[in-house]
């Protein structure tokens, strides 16, 4: 019963961020105290303030669910809960799906209180809240297949943590956030034309600029919702049953 | 078809189970790099035995069990194990394993961790209160597994193995850090279920366990030094001391070497 294994992974990952208050907590707080930090950075700058907060909008849950899943997946492997799991019933699918599913849910959560906040009290026009929050899940089921497929390459918590920038950080720098694509040099647009966060940027952009979905905003949504498996995929080639 | 219909009568049926051991190890080698872990370590083990390894820290111990529950890359030999190559899917269902350092989570609470374990097993929350039970735990059954002492946690390991009711059960030290009553209660636990037909082996450093075994193996620098019945040890050294046994082997294995 390979679903029924996945659901008891996710559920068992739940119960662990449950018994981590503060984990949940910063989870669900952070993302709206630094929004309204910006909110308050711009001062009234209504603009200003749209377009930073959308790509925010999609980038905290990428960024944290990329640095708790990577942790969580290295702890796995550090404790031998991995090598155990290797050895009985279920397949390594089970695994990687499970921690998408559980990330995925607490992206929910932690989706729900930002877009509420942004869009209530602070003012953001995200054209269709509810779409803008299920754009921030899919962005956040991006950072755990990410968080996943590299902590395989990260032998010690020392280097998991040095791959929050190196994977994390040109993509936020290219997303748009700083500089508008449009103006972009033609072979940094490239580039950022092949990093997955790009396009949850762009969907959150689209979504607010047309007030509600469309076709390439779902476009966008999908090339996500594809990388993020493609990269559960890769993730489940690097777990192997036997080591050396 | 043969086999089949000579599946029937019982007693042909246990000569055939009798026959082939749980596990077959055949001129086995691992290697580290330059390192060489396991030197042709050959062994048999039978069905619904209780059998112990033996060496000092360092001589492949773990090694070799990881070899047998299939989670360790071999350079040659065979390993056979309830008739199906080491690692085998099948073998899943069927081979328990219990790390050194205990596998489960310790930001769980001790039933979450076996409720979780039973359900990869496919089994219900009620084996998991169990298996438990079997272990001593169920007194802390909603404490953290993080909280507790190293035997708790140990045995928090040792039970989520326990759920699966495996037909092998392979343990590495299970009884590290352990009091004495706690160590009698675990040693009369293997006792029991290999007379039900569970195939145990233990890995210790801890001589007068081993002597509750129907057999010993003691391995030494990658390579099976001895491997016999703790009577037959004993006659072949001169010693009734199964610690001084296996010093008085160990020392003829160095002379022989010089």
């Amino acid at each position: 019963m390979p679903a029924r294994a996945t659901a008891s992974t996710a559920e068992r990952i739940l119960r662990q961020l449950r018994h981590d208050k503060r984990t949940v907590a910063l989870l669900l707080v952070l993302p709206a105290v630094l929004l309204t930090n910006v909110w308050a950075m711009y001062d009234g700058r209504h603009h200003s303030f749209n377009r930073v907060g959308l790509a925010l909008l999609g980038l905290f849950p990428f960024i944290t669910m990329f640095l708790v899943t990577s942790v969580a997946m290295l702890r796995e492997r550090t404790t031998g809960t991995l090598e155990r799991f290797l050895t009985l019933p279920p397949g390594k699918a089970d695994l990687l799906f499970g921690y998408g599913l559980a990330f995925g849910t607490a992206a929910v959560a932690q989706a729900a209180v930002a877009t509420t906040l942004a869009c209530g009290p602070l003012g953001l026009d995200a054209g269709n809240p509810v779409i803008a929050a299920l754009v921030a899940v899919a962005s956040a089921v991006l950072g755990v297949a990410l968080g996943l497929l590299c902590s395989a390459f990260a032998r010690s918590e020392f280097q998991a943590v040095q791959f929050m920038p190196a994977v994390v950080l040109p993509q936020l720098l290219l997303c748009g956030l700083f500089v508008p694509r449009e103006d972009m040099s033609s072979w940094l647009h490239a580039v950022s034309d092949v990093l997955p966060l790009t396009y949850a940027v762009d969907a959150l952009r689209e979504l607010s600029a047309s007030g509600g979905a469309t076709a390439t905003m779902w476009r966008d949504v999908a090339i996500v919702a594809a990388t993020a498996t493609a990269a559960l995929v890769a993730a489940s080639t690097t777990l192997r049953r036997r080591s050396r | 078809m043969d086999l089949l219909e000579t599946d029937h009568v019982p007693w042909r049926r246990l000569e055939l189970t009798v026959r082939r051991p749980a596990v077959d190890i055949a001129d086995l080698v691992v290697e580290r790099g330059q390192e060489r872990i396991l030197d042709g370590v050959s062994c048999a083990i039978a069905h619904g035995s209780l059998t112990a390894l033996l060496g000092p820290s360092g001589s492949g111990k773990t090694t070799l069990l990881r070899c047998i529950v299939g989670v360790q890359r071999i350079r040659t030999g065979s390993i056979r194990v309830l008739g199906h190559p080491a690692g085998a899917g099948e073998l899943r269902r069927r081979v328990g394993y219990v790390t050194q350092a205990p596998s489960v989570y310790a930001d769980l609470t001790v039933r979450e961790n076996a409720r979780y374990f039973a359900s990869l097993h496919g089994m219900p929350g009620r084996h998991a209160d169990e298996a438990l039970a079997d272990v001593g735990l169920t007194g802390h059954a909603d404490e953290l597994t993080g909280q507790l002492s190293g035997g708790q946690r140990s045995r928090v390991s040792l039970a989520c193995a326990l759920l699966g009711k495996p037909d092998l059960l392979v343990l590495d030290e299970p009884t590290v850090g352990l009091d004495p009553a706690l160590r009698r209660d675990l040693w009369q636990r293997f006792a029991e279920l290999a007379q039900a037909g569970t195939t145990i082996l233990v890995s210790s450093h801890v001589m007068d366990e081993a002597a509750r075994c129907e057999r010993l193996l003691l391995i030494r620098d990658g390579r099976l030094l001895s491997d016999g019945t703790p009577a037959s040890i004993r006659a072949a050294t001169g010693s009734d001391d199964l610690e001084e046994a296996f010093l008085r082997l160990i020392e003829r294995d160095g002379s022989a070497v010089a």
